[in-house]
């Protein structure tokens, strides 16, 4: 992206819906801390994590027009493996018989983003096959291969999932405090954005646009289509692994959950209710949906009652997610 | 392995896919003629168990209970199509997604808030609770083969239906050309309704009937209404007849597999392993098939158009 470009997104307001998010994040952990309220930290943290798998669908989704019901997979893939090493540096034994366990995640969370990367390319060639609803299901018939392949490894705990006694070093830095560890995955996120951004902004974001609006006139300047969304679908899926690790590594534990059909759903939901293709918008998203989660269930045991009504209002009557409530319709839709 | 033990494992497969076609009837059909994405399918199949169970427990009648559960889920539905879908029939299968989530939510907390958080139990019906012997020295669930003698019925109900009425041909025109029919001077909406209270009956159907069969509970409707979707997209989606087959199908395979696969594993593991994994095998075989079956045909074995 070159300056001028940047600058007129930052002073668009969608720039400034985005920088003011992010400044609001940033700073929400700050003054819990200043509070003593740390409960709020991991809550900023958690918004952050599912915020980042958000981003990564809404590469694929939003950008690319794949529409993966599947990403679960990716999530709770790059979650187990990094689980894994964690779970072999304390109890002994190799990852998949080869690998020694280690606790350091310079090594660890770049080989959950290899494995789920290829899990990606793998999954890709044959779904891209397939287009539309198709496409929906056959990744989520992915996914629920993997939740149930989750299930039956009993190594990893099975049905009940392993747990993690420590939090993985990075480098020589402990982020076992609730305010490093935030700022790692807010840093994650960051990086994300700014990755996509790029990426959008780049050649391939124009080509891999263009592979959702138009096939045809692609294929005719002679770029095939193929290539560019399977890149696109992998990128997205090791995004959507980076935050399956990161919960992981908060919550200390692994199972099956992180690869069900709900997880894929509500990583959809995010970037959905944020907006469709908006930067911000899975940010936006996960952060409303865990908001609402937590203040209407502080009020009422039902609050799924309330958030589906919530839910089923804003996409009644706010076309374009939060982000086309607040800043207007995107322009090329 | 006997004879007999096959046979029951075929007729059970048979029957859960019996069950699958009822689910995935409505699905496909609300898919094919309005273009909607419905997760919240699964929650009339819900709605149609408990309403049965409910009536059943407090009357003592099966036989209040079943149409009570279909009445229940036509009206859910059709008020839902009413309230809801209407809205959405022109947006994106993305804004369907996220609103009938929604409805997940809505329909499960609401089911939970009136009937509390107990499941409810729901009894085989005396006339239907006999035993039908089979070839060797077993015996069969007489209740179960009436579910397979329902699905039958359904399916060659729908077939009359739908290629034989006047409704059936509104149906056929609605899936080829919404438009057109609207300007021919069909009544779009009412035709809408109707089709998505016909789809929800259908699930409700497959409830109240498999009520008997297992713990009436909050949630029991989304695992089948993953396999619904598998069913519906290996069929081909708009297609009844590929509802149908894909729907045998995918019961077979999953109740072969799983009846089967954990015996075939004990002989390269050990048995304590083989159970889990075998069992693991098994649900995951029916997707392996789909993944199969959709890199082979992209659209499904009977694509409706084309």
């Amino acid at each position: 992206m070159d300056n001028s470009r940047s600058n007129s997104f930052l002073r668009s307001r969608e720039g400034v819906l985005t920088v003011a998010a992010l400044a609001v994040l940033l700073a929400a952990p700050l003054v819990a801390q200043a509070a003593g309220q740390t409960y709020f930290i991991s809550l900023a943290s958690r918004v952050a994590i599912l915020a980042l798998a958000g981003v990564g669908l809404n590469l694929a989704l939003g950008t690319g027009g794949m529409i993966s019901f599947g990403h679960a997979a990716f999530f709770g893939l790059g979650g187990y493996v990094a689980g894994a090493m964690v779970f072999h540096a304390q109890e002994g034994g190799r990852f998949l018989g080869l690998l020694e366990g280690t606790q350091q995640a310079l090594v660890s969370w770049p080989l959950a983003l290899g494995i789920a990367g290829i899990a990606a390319l793998f999954i890709g060639v044959i779904s891209l096959r397939t287009s539309g609803v198709y496409f929906i299901m056959i990744t989520l018939a992915f996914a629920q291969m993997f939740y149930y392949l989750g299930l039956s490894f009993p190594t990893y705990g099975g049905e009940d999932g392993m747990t993690l006694y420590e939090r993985s070093t990075l480098g020589g830095l402990s982020v076992s405090g609730d305010l490093p560890f935030f700022f790692v995955c807010f840093g994650a996120l960051l990086l994300a954005l700014l990755l996509c951004s790029r990426l959008i902004s780049s050649r391939f974001g124009a080509a891999l646009m263009t592979a959702r609006q138009n096939e045809t006139r692609l294929a005719t300047v002679g770029i095939n289509p193929f290539p560019v969304r399977l890149t696109g679908f992998v990128i997205s899926a090791m995004i959507t692994a980076l935050a399956g690790v990161l919960l992981v590594e908060q919550n200390g534990f692994a199972s099956p959950s992180l690869l069900s059909w709900h997880r894929s759903g509500e990583i959809m939901i995010f970037v959905i209710l944020g907006g469709v293709g908006r930067l911000i918008g899975p940010v936006l998203g996960a952060a409303v949906f865990i908001l609402l989660e937590t203040v209407i269930g502080g009020y009422t045991d039902r609050w799924q009652l309330v958030l589906g009504l919530v839910l089923l209002g804003i996409v009644l009557f706010a076309r374009g997610g939060l982000v086309g409530l607040l800043a207007g319709r995107a322009r090329h839709d | 392995m006997s004879a007999a033990f096959l046979l029951e494992q075929l007729l059970n497969g048979v029957q859960f896919g019996v069950m699958l076609f009822l689910m995935s009837a409505g699905l496909t059909l609300v898919f094919g003629v309005m273009g909607l994405i419905n997760l919240a399918h699964g929650s009339l199949y819900m709605v149609g168990a408990f309403v049965c169970a409910w009536v059943a427990g407090a009357t003592g009648s099966f036989w209040l209970g079943l149409p009570a559960g279909l009445i229940a889920a036509a009206a859910a539905g059709a008020a839902v199509e009413v309230l809801v879908m209407r809205r959405l029939y022109d947006r994106d299968h993305l804004d369907q997604v996220l609103a009938t989530f929604s409805l997940i939510l809505i329909f499960s907390e609401g089911t939970r808030w009136i009937f509390g958080n107990q499941p409810l139990y729901l009894n085989i019906p005396p006339l239907l609770s006999g035993v039908i012997p089979l070839p060797g020295d077993g015996g069969y669930p007489l209740y179960r083969v009436a579910i397979i003698a329902v699905g039958i019925v359904v399916a060659i109900g729908l077939y009359l239906l739908i290629s034989r009425t006047r409704l059936g041909m509104q149906i056929r025109a609605g899936e080829a050309d919404r438009e057109m029919i609207g300007a021919l001077g069909v009544d779009i909406k009412t035709l809408y309704t109707v089709v998505f209270a016909l789809g929800a009956m259908l699930a409700g159907a497959a409830g109240a009937l498999v009520g008997a069969l297992q713990s009436v509970q909050v949630g029991m409707g989304e695992s089948v209404l993953i396999l619904a979707f598998v069913v519906i997209v290996i069929g081909g989606i708009g297609s009844i007849k590929g509802a149908l087959v894909a729907a045998l199908l995918v019961g077979l395979v999953d109740t072969l597999g799983r009846a089967f696969l954990p015996r075939l594993l004990t002989l390269v593991m050990p048995a304590s392993d083989a159970g889990t994994t075998g069992s693991a095998l098994a649900s995951m075989a029916i997707y392996l098939v789909m993944a199969a079956i959709l890199a082979w045909r992209p659209k499904g074995l009977f694509p409706a158009h084309g």
